[in-house]
């Protein structure tokens, strides 16, 4: 009765073509953007913010960008974190050795970065698909692993190898206190979400779901293939570009190497099947599970009232994942970004039963 | 025509790249053939792996990203089982294990998912890998365990005549490599001799016309996934043997997907070659290339066998895509 | 049966093609040529080559021999891209539709070869990007009307009958407002209603439009009743070529409907 569209008519194509087009999301948006940036910083204590609101922040932006890549276009990468570390040296060597770029330039400059490099480890795209990409991208993964823990001129002759960035200033506001950290992300994430649902919903986007739905058919509609996946591998990059040095900066504040190997790609992967794939949404969603589980499994035996080890926490944790990602291949592969489309279907009829 | 190019150029460059350090003299004799016999071993137990993922695939068209951990799983069962038992009963329990873990599999992963894209399945075989490792680590533990195969761990010396100081080769690797082969040889005279050996490749070759002829679908892919894991146990224990039984076991097997690229995803031959080419490439690659990098761009030490697989891979996916011994593939519209 | 267009000059040439599949011979050396405005049937037994025909005017396939000359220009291989931009446009016998999306979404693609706003207007949305989509949304809905299917615009594809599915792949290839429309069994699986519906938008895109049309047909009737002009093959071989009485005529294509050995 609340969630009904009665009454709101469409006079014209840019009316049908609004982000929003019912009025109760609309409000709901609203809602939420208050509560994000005006309501969060004197609901969410430090802890939470520094343990689970900033990491889910920059891995939904994360999961964002691979999502444009293997939920939109239908291209696998196993190896995106290899995208991340490469948008996190970026940045680190940037900022390094031109201190006068502001951080907003630096971050930009690292996602194109990320962009370059992942434009042509996208290139196997072009001749391979299914499987066969997905070692490929392998390959990337391991090779930027190696790159970025051997060549020392990245990590700046680091003996130890690893890397610390110092406060981030932005035009004299410092970045010094978790509050202004989740801030800043959440304008950087809001921005970057609207650009990505712009772009699927426009001719590139559907070029990409086209590559994904049927490739042969979207060729012989005038569809570039070539264009269409090295696009998505670009944009995709980008964002987890643009993520990674946000990983970096902002959540990290130093980092080896190790920090982007394959388990956080596999993460990214997992954030996607479960959140959604081919969804905007559904890419929070999944972030937010990731992040969360852990924790609610440190939690929760404390709750119940029994000891867990460390140990034993990590392991549930990898079989829950585990079992998880097989339940939702099985019954709901659109992960839970469907299960909310379902869920407002339902709204809109309650309460009658039809 | 082109796929013969292709074939004869990168086998040359391989060949080159392998032959180099003993041709540019840049290395003695002796030790170039330690080396090559070296990387020869570890190829042996990466084709083991590989061999795993062949047999599904062929059976099954699933990509089992999953082989590796049931090796780790395998081994882990093992070792741990022989604390308490003579090993013997230890491998007979843990093939047991290994064949119900095939049942689970195919009952609750795989009937499921039948006719879904490979990506889709392939996603689940990393669901069955984090599920595994998990389970894996909290009954078995996660400590570093050992398999004692009863082979002693001195080397020997052979060919002292022949090259100068003789040749360091370990007694168990000469036993990974006989059981290899016996391995192999058993499977392909199961494929070739037995009627369920016939009806595997029959159901490798084409699913509907397999079941159309009564072939039970399930039960071969229940038998091929316990033929995985019986090849994965041989290899988790070769392996365990060798580095003892610890995680990086089951991350080391995700070499084994460049192997199948090298090979072809449904050749068994393939997948022993593709294995052979990996661990000497990677070996000679660290052992002699690394250095040479090292120097050039003055680098913060080798690791080039890290990726070196799997740039390999990329560059035969680039080149040969179907492997050396796989099918072509043909996209109708 | 068709009033009010002349048919023209011929715009597709189709001269000694052969194509070959390692050993299997779909193609053996067939020529025949295309009308602008009309409507030409391609039938014959199944396994033909009809279909293989039609991938080879498009560029899915490569003919070995022989060449295929379009608007007066000559080629053998042509990749379908620039089939597509050439103004060639066709429909699949498997619905070739993106199961993913909407029927509107679904339309539209075909007018990605026309949209050319960059991947920065259309994320930030820039005024001219946002005129192009709705300059696009207008032809498409245009379309939508013509094939009546206003009702199941928003609809995942996925979830139509056979039929609308059919008629939403027409749609598609029509907004590419293509010169030559190729139609890969356009009423395979339908019943009689959805039959005639099919042949009346086909003879209506024919009339409206100009476009020419070549379709594949197992339906003698719809086949005599529409087309202009019909070619007939048989295991790869073309052994008929005129109007449908000529055709019906013809004891070669007799014998190969009705299985005589030769």
């Amino acid at each position: 009765m609340l969630y009904r569209e009665n009454g709101q008519f469409k006079t014209s194509y840019r009316g049908d073509q609004q982000m929003l087009p019912i009025l109760q999301d609309r409000i709901f948006m609203a809602l939420l953007l208050l509560f994000v940036f005006i309501g969060g910083p004197f609901i969410f204590s430090d802890y939470m913010l520094l343990s689970t609101i900033i990491p889910f922040l920059i891995l939904s932006l994360a999961a964002l960008g691979l999502n444009l890549l293997v939920g939109y276009c239908g291209q696998i990468s196993l190896g995106h974190a290899a995208f991340m570390s490469v948008g996190a040296y970026a940045a680190y060597n940037l900022a390094l050795r031109i201190p006068q770029l502001n951080f907003l330039v630096v971050l930009i400059l690292a996602g194109l970065i990320a962009a370059l490099v992942g434009l042509l480890f996208g290139i196997p795209s072009l001749r391979i698909r299914g499987l066969y990409l997905a070692v490929a991208t392998l390959a990337a993964q391991f090779f930027m692993d190696w790159t970025f823990a051997r060549v020392k001129w990245f990590t700046n002759y680091a003996s130890s190898g690893s890397v610390s960035t110092a406060t981030i200033d932005l035009f004299g506001w410092q970045l010094n206190s978790p509050v202004r950290k989740y801030l800043f992300l959440a304008a950087v994430v809001t921005v970057f979400a609207v650009l990505a649902k712009n772009l699927v919903r426009g001719h590139m986007g559907r070029a990409w779901m086209a590559m994904r739905d049927m490739d042969v058919a979207a060729e012989v509609i005038g569809i570039r293939p070539v264009y269409a996946k090295l696009t998505a591998f670009a944009v995709s990059s980008f964002y987890v570009g643009v993520a990674g040095a946000l990983w970096g900066f902002v959540y990290l504040g130093s980092w080896e190497p190790l920090a982007f190997d394959i388990n956080l790609s596999l993460n990214l992967l997992f954030m996607i099947i479960i959140g959604g794939m081919g969804s905007i949404l559904g890419s929070f969603f999944g972030a937010f599970f990731i992040v969360a589980l852990p924790i609610l499994l440190n939690h929760l035996p404390g709750w119940i009232g029994f000891d867990m080890s460390t140990a034993m926490v990590s392991n549930l944790e990898q079989m829950i994942f585990g079992s998880l990602i097989i339940f939702f291949l099985i019954v709901e592969p659109q992960g839970l970004a469907r299960l909310w489309a379902i869920g407002k279907e339902k709204l809109r009829l309650w309460p009658f039963p039809h | 025509m082109k796929r013969n190019i292709n074939l004869i150029i990168l086998s040359v460059a391989l060949l080159a790249g392998m032959i180099a350090p003993l041709a540019t003299g840049a290395s003695a004799a002796g030790f170039w053939v330690e080396v090559l016999l070296g990387g020869l071993m570890a190829g042996v137990l990466y084709s083991l792996v590989a061999l795993g993922f062949v047999l599904i695939f062929k059976a099954s068209g699933v990509f089992n990203f999953a082989q590796g951990a049931m090796v780790l799983f395998a081994a882990l069962s093992v070792a741990r089982m022989a604390e308490r038992m003579p090993l013997w009963a230890a491998i007979l329990l843990a093939v047991v294990i290994m064949v119900a873990l095939a049942f689970i599999i195919e009952r609750l992963v795989l009937r499921p998912l039948v006719n879904q894209d490979p990506v889709v399945l392939l996603m689940a075989t990393l669901g069955v890998t984090f599920f595994l490792n998990g389970l894996g680590q909290s009954v078995w533990g996660s400590d570093v365990y050992e398999i004692n195969l009863g082979i002693a761990r001195e080397p020997i010396m052979i060919l002292q005549s022949v090259f100068d100081g003789g040749i360091l080769v370990n007694k168990d690797d000469i036993a990974a490599t006989v059981a290899a082969v016996v391995l192999v040889t058993l499977l392909a005279l199961f494929f070739r001799k037995t009627k369920t050996g016939r009806a595997l490749r029959a159901v490798a070759d084409d699913h509907l016309a397999a079941q159309s002829i009564g072939i039970p679908l399930n039960r071969i892919w229940v038998i091929v996934w316990s033929l995985a894991g019986v090849v994965a146990l041989v290899a988790g224990v070769i392996w365990g043997a060798k580095l003892g039984v610890q995680f990086s076991v089951s991350q080391v097997a995700l070499k084994a997907l460049p192997v199948v690229i090298l090979g072809g995803f449904t050749s068994i031959p393939g997948a022993i070659i593709g294995g052979l080419i990996i661990g000497v490439g990677e070996k000679m690659a660290e052992v002699f290339l690394a250095p040479i990098a090292v120097h050039a761009f003055n680098l913060a030490g080798g690791g080039i066998e890290n990726w070196f697989a799997y740039v390999l891979a990329l560059v035969f996916l680039l080149v040969l895509p179907e492997g050396l011994f796989g099918e072509k593939h043909i996209d109708r519209v | 049966m068709q009033g009010g267009r002349q048919i023209g000059g011929v715009v597709l040439g189709m001269e000694g093609i052969s194509l070959a599949f390692g050993g299997v011979r779909a193609l053996q050396d067939v020529s025949f040529d295309v009308r602008e405005h009309e409507v030409r049937a391609i039938i014959g037994p199944n396994g033909a080559g009809k279909s293989s025909m039609l991938n080879v005017i498009n560029g899915v396939y490569h003919p070995q021999q022989g060449t295929v000359t379009f608007k007066g220009k000559k080629r053998r291989d042509v990749n379908t891209h620039e089939a597509a931009e050439q103004g060639i446009a066709r429909t699949f016998q498997n619905i070739a539709l993106f199961k993913g999306m909407s029927v509107l979404d679904n339309i539209m693609t075909g007018r990605n070869l026309r949209m050319k706003s960059g991947l920065l207007a259309q994320a930030l949305r820039l005024p001219w990007a946002v005129r192009e989509e709705l300059q696009h949304r207008e032809a498409v809905e245009q379309v939508i009307d013509f094939l009546e299917i206003q009702a199941y615009r928003k609809t995942p594809v996925g979830r139509l009958p056979y039929g609308l599915q059919k008629r939403v792949d027409l749609a598609r290839a029509l907004a590419m407002e293509p010169t030559l429309l190729l139609l890969d069994e356009p009423m395979a699986g339908m019943n009689v209603e959805e039959k005639q519906d099919m042949c009346r938008f086909i003879l209506d895109v024919n009339d409206q439009f100009g476009t020419t049309i070549v379709l594949i047909e197992h339906d003698m009737g719809v086949v005599m009743d529409i087309s202009d002009r019909v070619v007939v093959l048989d295991y790869g071989r073309k052994i008929g070529d005129g109007t449908p009485g000529e055709v019906r005529g013809n004891q070669a294509v007799i014998d190969a409907y009705l299985g005589v050995s030769h």
